[in-house]
């Protein structure tokens, strides 16, 4: 497109007539300096791209360092968890499923245990509103739940101290209790150093003998408190003490997190299967696998994003009209420079983009600006105890995604202004003021 | 007129403003050979302007042909107009028209940003400096306007104009702004670019700037009133001895000079 070796203009009228390099150069080159030229009024045009861009871009900082935060404690949890609960089906007449057809019953997680070959372990976990009481303390309608051994490994958490529940004391139903560290404390029964070890405890009036401390928790998941007294009783004791109304669900694991869909598949099948009901019946139950969860996350997590996006779309619109004001001022003070440019050559087109490009570049600017700003912020969060962002990060796709769309903005709002330059009569133009 | 650059036949220029129609041109027909150097007088108002607008491709006429260079211009389209106006047309207005923020080089250069033909960095560059030496600013290269004097702003933009090597350079009342002493710089500079051998047009209403010319264009209510040559022209004529007489006291001393 460039001729450099004649510029004789004889041979090249009409033809290789395009814009060049030298005008994309100078075009954004008289940009940078009407930008810094009007200082103030420039910043003042671009915050509105500067903030959106910049609070959305910490946004997806802090929801990436969530994100990365969450799925690990998920991981490390294990995606090979299953939960089974009652559920009675929607829009089905109530007397067809009550309650009493859609709880759990020991026998089905029995029939689980032994006909799931995807399953390794499960427990049914059953609700007891109950007074405990030790030496000193009286705690009312705490609720001691009833469990079985496998327990331990269905939710990953071990005896920390003594021992967990022999077969011995299922099958004898003996009166024995595991406690978490928080009952402990607030029972006040680590009274000879050993850490509540031997003690007795008052459960419903019966004595029951702690043989065992179990972890707090093995990872702090969204929404479980885990940090409040817990009490564990043999299942079998647990039984004994049911009356009419209760609430049970199980917790089972797969053999590996690989086959914990074929395992939700195996549940779900042998759940109908135990109660009976027809292909056209719904569940009366609910199996819920741990990757259920990570992808709710994940979706919520989306749907944030999606917030945060629509909250930038905002403020780019605003920022945008801005833009638009500003760079209709700047046409309109620059009527007789747009006149010369044209008088000394210029098509439409070339001002126009030259328009364009201005408000690009001022955009484009506004938007690095916002990254960076941003980019401060999610190193900032990183630094906020608990906050559990020690991950937040900016990632690439939305360094990208604000360039493209500050861009983006630049171009849609810059055309007007740009559209009405590329117009002006040369001449009208030059006689302007 | 050996050979004419330019041919206008029967070119009218109407506008319309409201319900009055005014006539700016009623018919103008002019021939412009190579390597003159032309005056075009009148009382304001007569349609100067607009004939200048015309023959540098500002405008188009609303009846009548203009040819420049062989090839009818007054047919073609906006983007053909401002291709011609790039590449054979050298413009100098009355109030400069130079960019504030950019050096005088920078002001010189503009013209090659919508070129395509213009060559590479280098070529460009010293294309413009080129320019700014024939005007006598090779030292003023990184002024900015606002650090030169009326008289090398217009050098300035002079250099701009005949950048290119334009077919013709058309100045609208280039003299307007200055003072007398300036006034016959700018004029001694002119007739310097025009012993070059280049074509030029110079719209004024002083008869002491026409007397520069070889030729006097009169126009009165849009038509053409006289078309002289400056001594046959009745009030430019008494200026032309003096005019001669600088013209050739300038060029003994920029001889002396060199
Ligand atoms: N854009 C326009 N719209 C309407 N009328 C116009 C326009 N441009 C020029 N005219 C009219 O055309 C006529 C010629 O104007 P022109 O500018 O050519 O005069 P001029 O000879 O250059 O005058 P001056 O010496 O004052 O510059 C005038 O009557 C003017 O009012
Ligand atoms: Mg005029």
């Amino acid at each position: 497109m460039t001729n450099t070796k004649a510029p004789s203009r004889k041979g090249a009228k009409g033809e290789g007539r395009g814009l060049t390099i030298f005008f994309f150069l100078k075009a954004i080159g008289m940009a940078l300096s009407q930008i810094w030229a009007n200082k103030t009024r420039s910043f003042l045009t671009a915050l509105g791209i500067i903030v959106g861009v910049a609070s959305v871009t910490a946004v997806i900082a802090a929801l990436t360092g969530l994100k990365a935060k969450v799925l690990s404690e998920f991981e490390s949890v294990g995606a090979a968890r299953l939960y089974v609960f009652p559920n009675r089906p929607d829009n089905v007449p109530r007397a067809k499923f009550p309650w009493e057809k859609c709880r759990l019953k020991v026998s089905e997680a029995q029939a689980i245990m032994d006909q799931c070959p995807s399953i390794k372990g499960i427990s049914p976990i059953v609700d007891l509103p109950m007074s405990v009481e030790s030496d000193t303390e009286l705690i009312d309608g705490m609720t001691v739940n009833g469990i079985w051994p496998a327990w331990h490994d269905a939710v990953g958490r071990k005896v920390m101290r003594g021992r967990p529940f022999s077969q011995i004391d299922i099958d004898t139903a003996r009166q024995v209790a595991l406690v978490n560290e928080a009952a402990v404390t607030e029972l006040k029964i680590d009274t000879d150093g050993n850490g509540g070890l031997g003690e007795h405890i008052l459960l419903g009036g019966r004595r029951f003998l702690v043989v065992g401390v179990v972890e707090t928790t093995q990872a702090r998941m969204l929404g479980m408190n885990s940090s409040e007294a817990e009490i564990f009783i043999p299942f079998s004791v647990a039984e004994k003490l049911l009356d009419g109304w209760y609430f049970m669900q199980f917790a089972a694991i797969a053999t590996s997190p690989e086959t914990a869909e074929e395992a939700k598949a195996e549940v779900e099948y042998v759940m109908r299967r135990q109660r009976g009901l027809q292909p056209d019946d719904p569940d009366t139950f609910r199996v819920a696998a741990l990757d259920q969860y990570i992808n709710q996350f994940k979706s919520l997590a989306s749907g944030v994003t999606a917030i945060a996006g629509g909250i930038v779309g905002i403020s780019l619109l605003v920022g945008g009209i801005g833009i638009m004001n500003i760079m209709l001022v700047s046409v309109s003070e620059r009527t007789r420079e747009i006149g010369l440019r044209k008088a000394v050559g210029a098509t439409s087109a070339a001002i126009l983009l030259q328009f364009l490009l201005e408000a690009v570049t001022l955009t484009v600017l506004g938007g690095i600006a916002g990254l960076v700003i941003g980019k401060l912020m999610a190193v900032s969060l990183t630094y906020i105890p608990g906050a559990n962002l020690e991950q937040a990060d900016v990632p690439a796709w939305a360094v990208i995604l604000s360039i493209v769309f500050s861009a983006g903005v630049g171009v849609a709002f810059g055309m007007f202004p740009a559209y009405k330059a590329s117009r002006l009569d040369p001449i009208e133009a030059l006689r302007h003021e | 007129m050996s050979e004419s650059i330019i041919q206008l036949r029967g070119i009218a220029k109407v506008y319309r403003v409201g319900v009055e129609t005014i006539h700016a041109l009623r018919g103008v027909d002019l021939d412009i050979g190579r390597n003159e150097m032309v005056a075009i007088m009148g009382s304001s108002g007569s349609g100067k302007s607009t004939l200048m607008n015309m023959l540098g491709c500002l405008d188009r006429p609303s009846s009548g042909e203009y040819t420049l260079g062989g090839r009818l211009v007054s047919a073609m389209k906006s983007d053909e107009l401002a291709l011609i106006r790039n590449e054979e047309i050298g413009f100098v207005f009355q109030s400069f028209e130079l960019l504030a923020r950019q050096s005088a080089l920078e002001n010189v250069e503009l013209p090659l940003m919508y070129s395509s033909t213009a060559g590479g960095f280098r070529a460009r560059r010293e294309r413009a400096l080129s320019a700014l030496q024939r005007v006598g600013l090779g030292d003023r290269v990184d002024h900015r306007p606002n650090q030169l004097s009326g008289g090398q702003k217009q050098r300035v933009a002079i250099a701009r104009a005949i950048l290119n090597n334009p077919k013709i350079l058309m100045a609208d009342e280039p003299t307007g702004n200055l003072d007398s002493a300036t006034t016959a710089e700018i004029l001694a500079l002119f007739t310097r670019i025009y012993r070059e051998g280049q074509t030029i047009i110079i719209v004024t209403h002083e008869n002491d700037v026409a007397a520069h010319c070889q030729r006097v264009v009169r126009l009165r209510d849009g038509r053409i009133l006289s078309d002289l040559s400056a001594e046959e022209d009745f009030e430019v004529s008494p200026y032309v001895e003096e005019a001669r007489a600088t013209q050739r006291r300038r060029a003994d001393a920029e001889e002396a000079a060199a």
